[in-house]
């Protein structure tokens, strides 16, 4: 029952051939980890994660999610339902013009009727504290705001991983805790990229660190 | 920039938008195939009644409209000067004939008439409306993408033109006539073209990762009220109206 949920196997990537990123990343993702990943900037932790939802395809190496290897689009499109991103940039993430219809966007796509979408909506703003910017414009709101709204778009999405990229930037003390709560509530797997050593091993059970294009376990 | 300005609460804003999209492709094409000046005239009482049912600003009406004209201008001048008949006016060597002027006017008429009721009816509503709108009157589902993600980019394209013009400036940058400043201008349009199409492809990525498949949804469903039912009659009662005129 220990099976992992997301396997990299020497996962190797690069932009360009000159400047390899990744170079033979393995990481084991088990149901209720919480794993922290840091690294110096530009190291390739962003990549990881796109490459574990398949927005990228690595160059050599696997990727093995929930169950089976995951090669094409169309085995992706599984493990993006299952697995949600929440980008770095906050501004890539909301592309709906109200809050409300950005947030239910993803439940929609799952199959749910517009009243369930509406009252999941709901539900999840008010649960990472931005109940009431239902009908506010997205791209009128402050950098924290969108942080906070693009959070509520992937848990709308009720996943089983959750993968943040730098989830706490542009957040003041008290948001930042309350992400955290939040995480920490949710018991679900996930991989957190920081750069906040203190938020990420107070909220995490295992630490790894990315340099020169592999991981090395933090003991 | 503002292409679509949604919801004032206006008695209009609350119509159905399938049944606007509807009433202004019945409208639009029933004034454009009218000749008599009748009819053009009730068209025009209608299409002022619905800025008042709208609440609409002038002032933006008034904007929208003038980019309109001079175009129909560049039609009222050159028009009359191809159109045989009684000569109205002349200036050295130039003849406007009196049909001409007529035919002119008629179709600046039109334009108006057509453009202040587009106003009214189409730009009142959110474009994921007007789209779900197009879909369920039977317009295929690729072309009201094209249509949604169009007026979606060239909002994306104005704020990314804006973020590069602050950026200039916030550098003292001072246009004039020289190297610096073609230099410049060519990275500009260059970067504008580079950056929003990486916007686009990580928009794209960010729909893909909440499950998109081809197929956008609108949160709110339409209801058919007896509001829409009445706005529907009336908008019939116009059109077969100014088609009797018309085939009188
Ligand atoms: N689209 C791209 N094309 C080419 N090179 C890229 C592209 N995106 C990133 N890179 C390069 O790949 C490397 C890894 O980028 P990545 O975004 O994964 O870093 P990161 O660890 O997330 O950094 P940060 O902590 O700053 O977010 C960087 O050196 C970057 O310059
Ligand atoms: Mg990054």
């Amino acid at each position: 029952m220990n099976e992992p949920l997301i396997q990299l196997r020497g996962v190797q990537f690069s932009y360009s051939p000159e400047a390899p990123v990744l170079d033979g990343v393995d990481l084991s993702l088990r149901p209720w980890e919480r794993i922290g990943l840091i690294g110096p900037i530009g190291c390739g932790k962003t990549t990881l994660l796109h490459l574990v939802v398949g927005l990228l395809a690595p160059t050599a190496g696997t990727v093995w999610a929930f169950g089976k290897t995951r090669t094409g689009e169309s085995d992706f499109r599984e493990v993006r339902l299952r697995a949600g991103l929440v980008f770095q940039y906050a501004d890539d993430q909301l592309f709906c013009p109200t809050v409300i219809e950005d947030v239910a966007f993803g439940p929609l796509n799952l199959g749910k009727t517009a009243d369930e979408a509406r009252s999941i909506a709901h539900e999840t703003l008010q649960l990472v504290g931005m109940g009431g910017f239902e009908e506010r414009i997205t791209y009128r709101l402050s950098g924290g705001q969108k942080r906070l709204v693009s959070l509520a778009t992937v848990l709308a999405m009720h996943p089983d991983v959750l993968l943040l990229d730098e989830p706490t930037s542009a957040l003041d003390a008290e948001s930042k805790t309350r992400v955290g709560d939040i995480l920490r509530r949710l018991n679900l797997a996930m991989i957190i990229v920081s750069h906040e050593h203190d938020f990420v091993r107070d909220l995490t059970t295992r630490i790894v660190n990315m340099n020169g294009g592999r991981l090395i376990e933090e003991s | 920039m503002i292409i679509f300005e949604a919801t004032n609460g206006s008695l209009i804003h609350r119509i159905d938008p399938r049944v606007r999209v509807a009433a202004a492709c019945a409208f639009a094409a029933v004034v454009c195939l009218s000749h008599r000046l009748v009819a053009l005239e009730i068209a025009l009482a209608a299409a002022l009644g619905l800025v008042v049912l709208g609440r609409l600003s002038i002032v933006s009406i008034l904007g929208r409209i003038k980019a309109l004209n001079l175009f129909i201008l560049v039609i009222v001048l050159l028009l009359p000067l191809f159109i045989p008949g009684e000569p109205a006016i002349r200036i050295s060597g130039l003849t406007w004939t009196r049909e001409g002027l007529h035919r002119a006017g008629l179709i600046a008429l039109r334009a108006n008439i057509i453009m202040l009721a587009m106003i009214c009816l189409l730009a009142t509503m959110e474009p994921a409306h007007l789209g779900f709108a197009l879909r369920k009157l039977g317009v295929p589902e690729k072309l009201t993408h094209v249509l949604l993600f169009m007026i979606r980019y060239v909002e994306l394209f104005h704020q990314e033109y804006h973020r590069l013009r602050d950026a200039l400036r916030l550098r003292a940058f001072r246009p004039a006539c020289n190297r610096h400043t073609f230099r410049t201008f060519g990275y500009i349009v260059g970067l504008l073209l580079v950056r929003s199409m990486d916007r686009a492809q990580r928009v794209l990525d960010a729909m893909k990762c909440r499950g998109f498949h081809g197929r956008l949804y609108v949160l709110a469903p339409f209801r058919f009220t007896p509001a829409d039912a009445a706005f529907a009659l009336l908008a019939a009662g116009l059109v077969i109206l100014l088609s009797w005129i018309q085939l009188r």
